[in-house]
């Protein structure tokens, strides 16, 4: 969970994929799409990996555990909150505040 | 059971009826080879009674003729041996010694009959058309109750008859043969007592499969009425939390159910906006639609896990639709550019508001858009890749399956999609419902029907169009 959590504060947007995950690649999609260049940590890729995904699904109740979005060091959540706070605007707006967009 | 050919001696009685006694069993699973047995029995019945006819100065032909028939037609019917000939064998004994030959239909046994007794034979042949024709009614399975109705009363009838022969036997009789009478009277009672109620039994019996089999017949019907209309038919029974099952043809039915009452509460709707009706009464209804929207989303969900291809391919949609459907729905941004033109008057707020919305849903499609074709292409490339081997190497069937599972993983993933599609509609509308006021949502509601019930009536003047 440190790790994770480190991870996560290392920069404004933060997503948590495996690289044979397409949701996650949706997800990805929409960042860029709004002009936000998160750090991606694909967890299949990392030695921690399977460490840090059961951090995820356990501690964080991430389910399915990947993707997992840390906006500004917090944990947001996965595919299904994204898109929910990103129709109402509020995605925009914590990308804003956590200055990982401008506008 | 089989032929036996008795012959009654002049003062053998007692015999003939214990030779006779057992039941003669036709040849049951062969109704024809009755048919033509009969037919050639009959000619030799003829044959054998050709004297008889000629001593007896009556027509035995038409007796046999008329038990013939009926029993034909029972044994046709039922292939069920003949029990125990009772009445057969007592009449053999009233009948007393002769040298008549009777070949039997059934079991080619003869029994003899009296040739010297002219007034004792004449009763007996009205016994024997009773006889053959009570026995072969009743044994054979009664087709209506009443011919086993008819039975019984034969068989009273005969019981006179057979009563009155004896009677008119022993009275002509030598009294030496009373005794043995007696018992056999009372054995030959016993039979037909015995007889009656298996008869009897046996009538309850058929009776009890015909009605189960009629209930059976509209069972069925019923069930499968109930599948067509989409009820669908748990093996549990339990019908209330439907949609494990046939996951397709229950969400069709569903969804028509569905509509159906969208439809109502558009037409309600409708009624309300253009009766001027307050806006508490206005948000009723709006609020009805809306929880009824999220209705079809729950069931498409619960239906995508049962059967995700068929929500995809849209085949519950009319044709028109689903061209242009977009991940097993409709586009909310389409929806939404569509709704635009159509709810001015709005506010400044408002119309950012919407424009914004839209821009997001877009968004948002977009972005779900690419994951399904970032999945269709690593479903492509698992499924491509595999070096092409000898068939058969345990190697290849290894790499084979491995293939298989990770894209049948891949495809699981389908329904997620199919999910936040939906998800992305859900939130699409609640969004747009906060931005206008209940009027404006009314209306919106009312455009949007109109822009479906339009694509759904373009698919029926489609599909009815006459074609050259």
């Amino acid at each position: 969970m440190d790790r994770v959590r480190d991870l996560a504060s290392q920069k404004a947007a933060v997503i948590f994929t495996r690289s044979s995950c397409c949701m996650c690649h949706t997800v990805k999609a929409l960042f860029y799409e709004l002009g936000a260049s998160p750090a991606i940590h694909e967890l299949d890729r990392n030695t921690n990996g399977k460490e840090m995904e059961w951090a995820l699904r356990e501690q964080m109740g991430c389910n399915p555990a990947v993707p997992a979005v840390f906006i500004g060091g917090k944990f947001v959540g996965s595919a299904k909150d994204i898109i929910s706070l990103h129709v109402d605007g509020t995605l925009k707006q914590m990308l804003i505040d956590a200055r990982a967009i401008w506008f | 059971m089989g032929s036996r050919g008795v012959k009654v001696g002049a003062n053998d009685g007692n015999k003939v009826v214990n030779e006779i006694m057992p039941s003669y069993v036709p040849p049951i699973s062969a109704p024809n080879p009755i048919g033509t047995e009969g037919s050639s029995i009959r000619s030799s019945r003829i044959l054998d009674f050709g004297t008889l006819e000629q001593s007896l100065g009556f027509r035995i032909e038409d007796a046999v003729d008329i038990t013939r028939n009926s029993l034909f037609n029972q044994i046709k019917s039922s292939g069920q041996a003949l029990g125990n000939d009772v009445q057969f064998g007592g009449l053999n004994k009233s009948l007393g010694p002769s040298d008549v030959k009777m070949s039997s239909f059934v079991g080619s046994q003869t029994v003899s009959l009296p040739k010297d007794s002219q007034t004792k034979v004449a009763s007996v042949s009205g016994c024997i058309r009773e006889n053959w024709g009570e026995s072969s009614m009743a044994d054979a399975s009664p087709r209506t109750d009443t011919s086993t109705d008819d039975t019984d009363e034969k068989n009273q009838g005969l019981e006179r008859n057979q009563l009155a022969v004896v009677a008119a036997s022993d009275s002509s009789d030598k009294s030496k043969e009373k005794a043995g009478d007696q018992k056999t009277l009372r054995r030959l009672a016993q039979n037909r007592e015995a007889a009656r109620k298996s008869r009897l039994r046996k009538k309850a019996y058929v009776q009890q499969l015909e009605s189960s089999r009629l209930k059976l017949t509209q069972l069925e019907q019923e069930l499968q009425r109930a599948r067509q209309q989409g009820i669908f038919i748990s093996s549990s029974g339990d019908q209330s939390h439907s949609m494990s099952g046939n996951g397709a043809l229950a969400f069709d039915v569903e969804y028509a159910r569905w509509l159906e009452e969208h439809n109502r509460q558009i037409n309600e709707l409708r009624a309300a906006v253009n009766s001027h009706a307050g806006d508490t009464e206005l948000r009723t209804i709006v609020d009805n639609v809306t929880a009824h929207f999220d209705d079809i989303f729950r069931l498409k969900g619960i239906a995508a896990k049962a059967d995700v291809f068929h929500i995809l391919s849209g085949m519950w949609k009319t044709p028109a639709e689903r061209c242009f459907m977009w991940i097993g729905g409709f586009r909310s941004s389409e929806l939404l550019k569509l709704l635009v033109n159509q709810l001015e008057p709005l506010t400044e707020q408002q119309l950012v508001g919407i424009c914004n919305l839209q821009q997001s849903s877009q968004q948002a499609e977009d972005a779900l858009s690419q994951g399904m074709e970032a999945l269709q292409q690593s479903l492509a490339e698992t499924l491509a890749s595999g070096s092409p081997g000898p068939s058969g190497s345990s190697g290849n069937v290894a790499n084979y399956m491995g293939q298989m599972a990770m894209a049948m993983g891949k495809l699981g993933t389908l329904e997620g999609f199919l999910r936040q599609a939906d998800n992305l509609r859900q939130q699409t509308l609640q969004q747009m419902h906060r931005i206008l006021t209940t009027r404006q949502s009314a209306r919106a509601l009312l455009a949007i029907n109109d822009y479906f019930s339009r694509l759904r009536a373009l698919s029926s003047l489609w599909l009815a169009r006459p074609r050259e």
